[in-house]
Parts: structure tokens; C-alpha cells; sequence
């Protein structure tokens, strides 16, 4: 009986998550949909091949790697700023009334959220009118290149901070408040405090969270860019994912290539899979993390 | 805390108050503004007067909406598909994690299990597989696309595995003593008192399905089809134009003097926003407990 009961859980892992490993087999053949998988001939690397040697293929990577590592480091560090200092703060309702307003975006899509950018960063749109306000001439913030990926890191910090700063306030709460009292008693600062209790108390939270975001850095976000990138801002904002989505699957100026797409999204696959694997090890180490 | 007094830490004091009150603002500014422009008049949104406050306060977009038959629409499939979704992928998610709670006495194999379920959380073919198996699978195009595959999500099992694990082992052996079998177990005995991991996964996949929008747009090829968000979507991205053109030509009949391209996607973006406001202060109570679950250890 409890086997049977596992039964509705595999046929959709088999379904929805081995059945599509099996599918991954086009990516080494010239895949036709008329001929279907079986009778595609085999093309050895050759998909890899065409990728790489595309002028697309570094920029690409370059691009993911980019705006994972941007956002990672910045959000990170203001999820932490941001933990630190609501953690100083003593009127209940304040800090309440803070975390409620900086969370909230964490639950809404990047749909809407996209939307507001778009709404909000046009160049006439509110944050320009602000600028202007300063004597700053008007910012594409969504339409220059070199600027876009900046756009991308700190749309995301802004929508996820709140929430990241989650489990550091939860690791602030677990420390033990004596500490602070015998510390106030030998007549430590609020900075001392601050550098001797605080921070090795979030410790161990941080360098959990350092070992876990390795597994990220192919993920640049893609639903955020598929609604906020255009043609003009390829060469910066394009990552891996918009491209397999693209390449393979709208096609560029014609038919989709799933062959080029599927071999894309496996070398991507395969280094995130490692990456993963490398990051719960990481964890397990340094942090005594395991997520089973 | 310890009470201080001295001039500077109050100086500290009300910078941090400062800072803090700048964030979140910074966080809510960019929601009142778009409700403002959403109900501003056309001549205001135009000019770009419409700051933090309604310009020539008009509901003329939200009339159009409401008139917009696919937008209606959508609305239904997205509250459809998160009532469906949710208690499908619930149903799906407890009957696995109960013999994957269960010690390796009972439930031999279950290590294997348990490493084939994280094999599937971890490596996935990519996109195109994805597709040209939901399609192989006739999928494509059927309303049960949006359910049937995201149902089993491993990380949430993981989630009620570890809670599972957190009853009682003597309650367990009373009840099959009792000679229940193991469904009743699940349902009479465990699903009672799992309260705070249901009530967390419920919210959160809730909020997902509401959320999801991806999967709409390149696996329903209509329309008619979209929940909200996958016609919010094309909205916001291309449609744009399309839809300016649908404005003047309403606007020649007089009908929505007042609507705007700007004005409409704003008051869209409110209505699908709204319903997360409103279970905002519940996820608020549970985000916490779904974060400190993740990291209960065997």
C-alpha cells in the first residue's frame, strides 16, 4: 500500500520530468518533427558545434553570467544591510509596517511587475521626471544597451530584497539576547555589538546562503527579461534562456531549430546540474545545510 | 534591549528610521503610482502629469476592461486553474510524502525514492524537451496543461515529508493498530494536525498558479485560452499597438473618452494584483513557516 501510494507521484515524474531527459536525444540528432525523434539522423556534436562557433555564443554566456552574478552579489548584500538595520528598530509596528511594504513584490509576477517598470522607467514615466527634477537628462533605462543589465540586477533587487531578508531577521531573532546584555555590561557599543555578536551570529546564514546561490548562476532570470528586453538591448540583455526560448522554439526569421535549442538548453542543464550538486556539497560542509 | 540614551545613538537612531521608511516607500510608490495613472484622464497621462494622485479621476479603463470579453475571460481560467491546481497538486503532494516519511523499517526503497525525487527537482531537459513531450502527450492546447504537469512540486513534498516526520511515531503505530490503513492514516490522523505546512503549501502554490504565465503563452495558442497573466503578458509586451489602435476605434464611438493605452495595462496590472493583496496578510503568517521547514534536518 505504501508503494501504491507513490504511484500517481512517479507517472508524473515519468511523464513531466524523464520523459523530456529521453527527449534531449534531439539535440545530438538534426531533428525533423515530419520524421519525428527515432528516424532524425544522428549528428554527433554538431549542434553543439554550431553554437558555439556562432558569434552569439559568448556574449550569451557572458550576459548570463553577468546579470546571475550582478544580482546575486548585490541582492545579497541588501537583503543583509537591510536585515541589520530593521534589526536595530524597536517600534514594533514600524518594522512591521516596513517588512509588509518591502515583501510584497517578492508575491506578484514578473508580468506585473515588468509592467510597472515599463510603466515607471519610460523615459517621460515618474523615475526620469524625478531625475529631471535633479538637472539628469532622461535615462533608457530599457533601451541602452550598456544600461539594461544594470535595469535588470536592480529591478530584481528591488522586487526580492524584502523577501531575502527573511531568514537573516529569522537568524537576528535566534540570537541569544544575554549576550547583548553582558556585552552592554562591559560597556560594548552599539558597533562593537554590532562586529563581535551580530554578525557572527548571521554567519552561518550567510555563507549558507553564499554556497546555495552557486547553484544560480546560470539563472539570470528569464521571465524577467523574456517581458522586459527588446531587439535594441540583445547584445547585453540576452542570456541563455531567451535564446533556447527563441532559437528553438519561436524561431528566429522561420522555422524553430529544437535540434540548436534542445543542445543549447542542455549544456546549460548539465553545468547547472553540476553546479547544483556542487552547492549542496558546498552547503553540507561549511553550513551543515541538507535539504533531505 | 538595553536602553541607551546617548545624543549619537539617537542620531543613529533616526537615520535608520529614515532609511528604512525611504525603502519602503520605495517599495510601494511604483504600485500607487500605476493605480493613480490607471485612473487618471487621458489628457493628464498624455502630458505625464500623473504623479502619486488621480489625475481627472475617471474609471473609463476599468469600464473597458470589464467590457474586454478575453480579459473576463482570463480572469475565470486563472481563478479556475488555481482552485484545480492547488487541490490536485495538494492531493498529489500529501499521498507521496506519507510513505516517504515513513523510517526505511517500513518503507524499504525509500532512500531510492527519495534520490529519484530530487534527480527530477535538480536535471530537467530544458525547454524544448519539455514541449515536444507535453505536445507528444497531446497536452498542448488543453486547459490541463496548466495543472497537470506543475502538480507534483518536490520541493513542497520535501517540505511535508519533513513535517510528516515531526509526528509522533507512537500516534502512527496507535492508528494501524487501530486497524485503519494507511489512506485513513494520511487523511483522518496526519492531515489534521499538518495545519502549518498544508496551510503554507496551499498559499504558496495558490500564489504560483496565479502568478504562472509562461506556460500559457507558449502552450495555449489561443487566446481564448490564456489565464490572466499570459494575456497580461502579451499586453504588456506586443500586443501594445494592437491594442491603441482598439482604444482610438472605441474612442471614435465615444464610448471610453477618457481610457489609455498607459491607463488600461496600469488597471490590469491592479486587477491582477489585487488577489494577492488579499491573501497577503495570511502568506505573511506563513512565509516565515515555509523558510524554517526548509531547513529542518533529518
Amino acid at each position: 500500500m505504501l508503494y501504491a501510494m507513490l504511484l500517481p507521484a512517479l507517472l508524473l515524474l515519468a511523464l513531466f520530468h524523464f520523459y523530456p531527459i529521453w527527449g534531449v536525444l534531439i539535440a545530438f540528432k538534426d531533428y525533423s518533427p515530419v520524421k519525428g525523434l527515432l528516424a532524425s539522423p544522428w549528428v554527433g556534436l554538431d549542434n553543439f558545434r554550431r553554437f558555439f562557433d556562432s558569434p552569439n555564443a559568448l556574449p550569451i554566456i557572458r550576459n548570463t553570467l553577468f546579470i546571475a552574478v550582478g544580482k546575486i552579489i548585490f541582492g545579497q548584500l541588501v537583503a543583509i544591510v537591510f536585515s541589520l538595520m530593521l534589526n536595530e528598530i524597536r517600534v514594533r509596528l514600524f518594522k512591521r509596517a516596513v517588512q509588509t511594504a518591502t515583501t510584497l513584490p517578492h508575491f506578484l509576477s514578473w508580468v506585473i511587475i515588468g509592467g510597472i517598470m515599463v510603466q515607471i522607467l519610460s523615459t517621460s514615466g515618474p523615475v526620469n521626471r524625478l531625475l529631471g527634477g535633479l538637472g539628469i537628462p532622461p535615462i533608457r533605462f530599457l533601451g541602452k544597451a550598456n544600461i539594461f543589465p544594470w535595469t535588470l540586477i536592480f529591478s530584481e533587487v528591488w522586487k526580492e530584497f524584502g523577501f531575502g531578508a527573511v531568514i537573516y531577521l529569522a537568524a537576528l531573532t535566534a540570537i541569544n539576547p544575554e549576550l547583548y546584555e553582558a556585552a552592554a555590561v562591559d560597556g560594548a557599543g552599539r558597533f562593537a555589538r554590532l562586529i563581535h555578536i551580530t554578525l557572527p551570529g548571521i554567519r552561518p546564514t550567510i555563507i549558507l546562503m553564499a554556497c546555495l546561490s552557486l547553484g544560480g548562476v546560470l539563472n539570470a532570470g528569464f521571465e524577467q527579461v523574456l517581458v522586459l528586453y527588446n531587439p535594441v538591448v540583445y547584445k547585453t540583455g540576452d542570456i541563455i534562456d531567451t535564446f533556447v526560448f527563441r532559437v528553438g522554439l519561436v524561431g528566429q526569421g522561420g522555422l524553430p531549430d529544437y535540434s540548436l535549442g534542445t543542445a543549447v538548453g542542455l549544456f546549460k542543464s548539465g553545468i547547472g546540474f553540476f553546479l547544483i550538486m556542487l552547492s549542496y556539497w558546498l552547503a553540507d560542509k561549511f553550513a551543515n545545510y541538507r535539504i533531505f | 534591549m538595553v536602553g541607551e540614551t546617548g545624543f549619537s545613538d539617537r542620531v543613529v537612531d533616526a537615520i535608520l528610521y529614515l532609511i528604512l521608511l525611504i525603502l519602503g516607500l520605495l517599495c510601494v510608490a511604483p504600485f500607487v503610482h500605476v493605480a493613480a495613472v490607471s485612473l487618471s484622464s487621458h489628457a493628464a497621462v498624455s502630458a505625464d502629469r500623473v504623479g502619486l494622485w488621480p489625475v481627472g479621476l475617471h474609471l473609463d479603463n476599468y469600464r473597458f476592461m470589464m467590457g474586454d470579453k478575453l480579459f473576463v475571460n482570463s480572469f475565470g481560467i486563472s481563478v479556475l486553474r488555481v482552485v484545480v491546481g492547488v487541490s490536485l497538486g495538494l492531493l498529489v503532494m500529501v499521498i507521496t510524502a506519507y510513505p516517504l516519511s515513513r523510517d526505511s523499517i517500513y518503507m524499504p526503497g525509500r532512500t531510492f525514492f527519495k534520490v529519484i525525487l530530487l534527480f527530477g527537482m535538480m536535471f530537467s531537459g530544458g525547454l524544448i524537451p519539455y514541449f515536444l513531450a507535453l505536445r507528444d502527450l497531446g497536452l498542448l492546447n488543453k486547459f490541463w496543461v496548466l495543472v497537470i504537469p506543475p502538480a507534483l512540486n518536490i520541493f513542497y513534498v520535501i517540505l511535508i515529508i519533513n513535517f510528516f516526520r515531526g509526528i509522533p511515531h507512537e500516534l502512527w503505530e496507535a492508528a494501524l493498530l487501530d486497524g485503519a490503513n494507511h489512506l485513513q492514516v494520511l487523511f483522518r490522523v496526519f492531515i489534521p494536525i499538518s495545519k502549518p505546512v498544508l496551510a503554507t503549501v496551499t498559499l504558496f502554490s495558490a500564489v504560483q498558479h496565479w502568478n504562472s504565465w509562461f506556460d500559457g503563452v507558449i502552450f495555449l495558442k489561443e487566446a481564448s485560452q490564456w489565464p490572466l497573466q499570459s494575456y497580461l503578458y502579451s499586453m504588456v509586451t506586443t500586443r501594445m499597438l494592437q491594442w491603441q489602435t482598439a482604444v482610438s476605434a472605441e474612442r471614435a464611438g465615444q464610448a471610453f473618452l477618457e481610457a489609455t493605452p498607459e491607463g488600461l495595462a496600469t488597471a490590469m496590472i491592479l486587477i491582477a494584483t489585487i488577489p494577492i493583496l488579499l491573501v497577503y496578510p495570511l502568506l505573511q503568517r506563513y512565509f516565515v513557516t515555509g523558510l524554517t521547514l526548509g531547513s529542518i534536518k533529518e
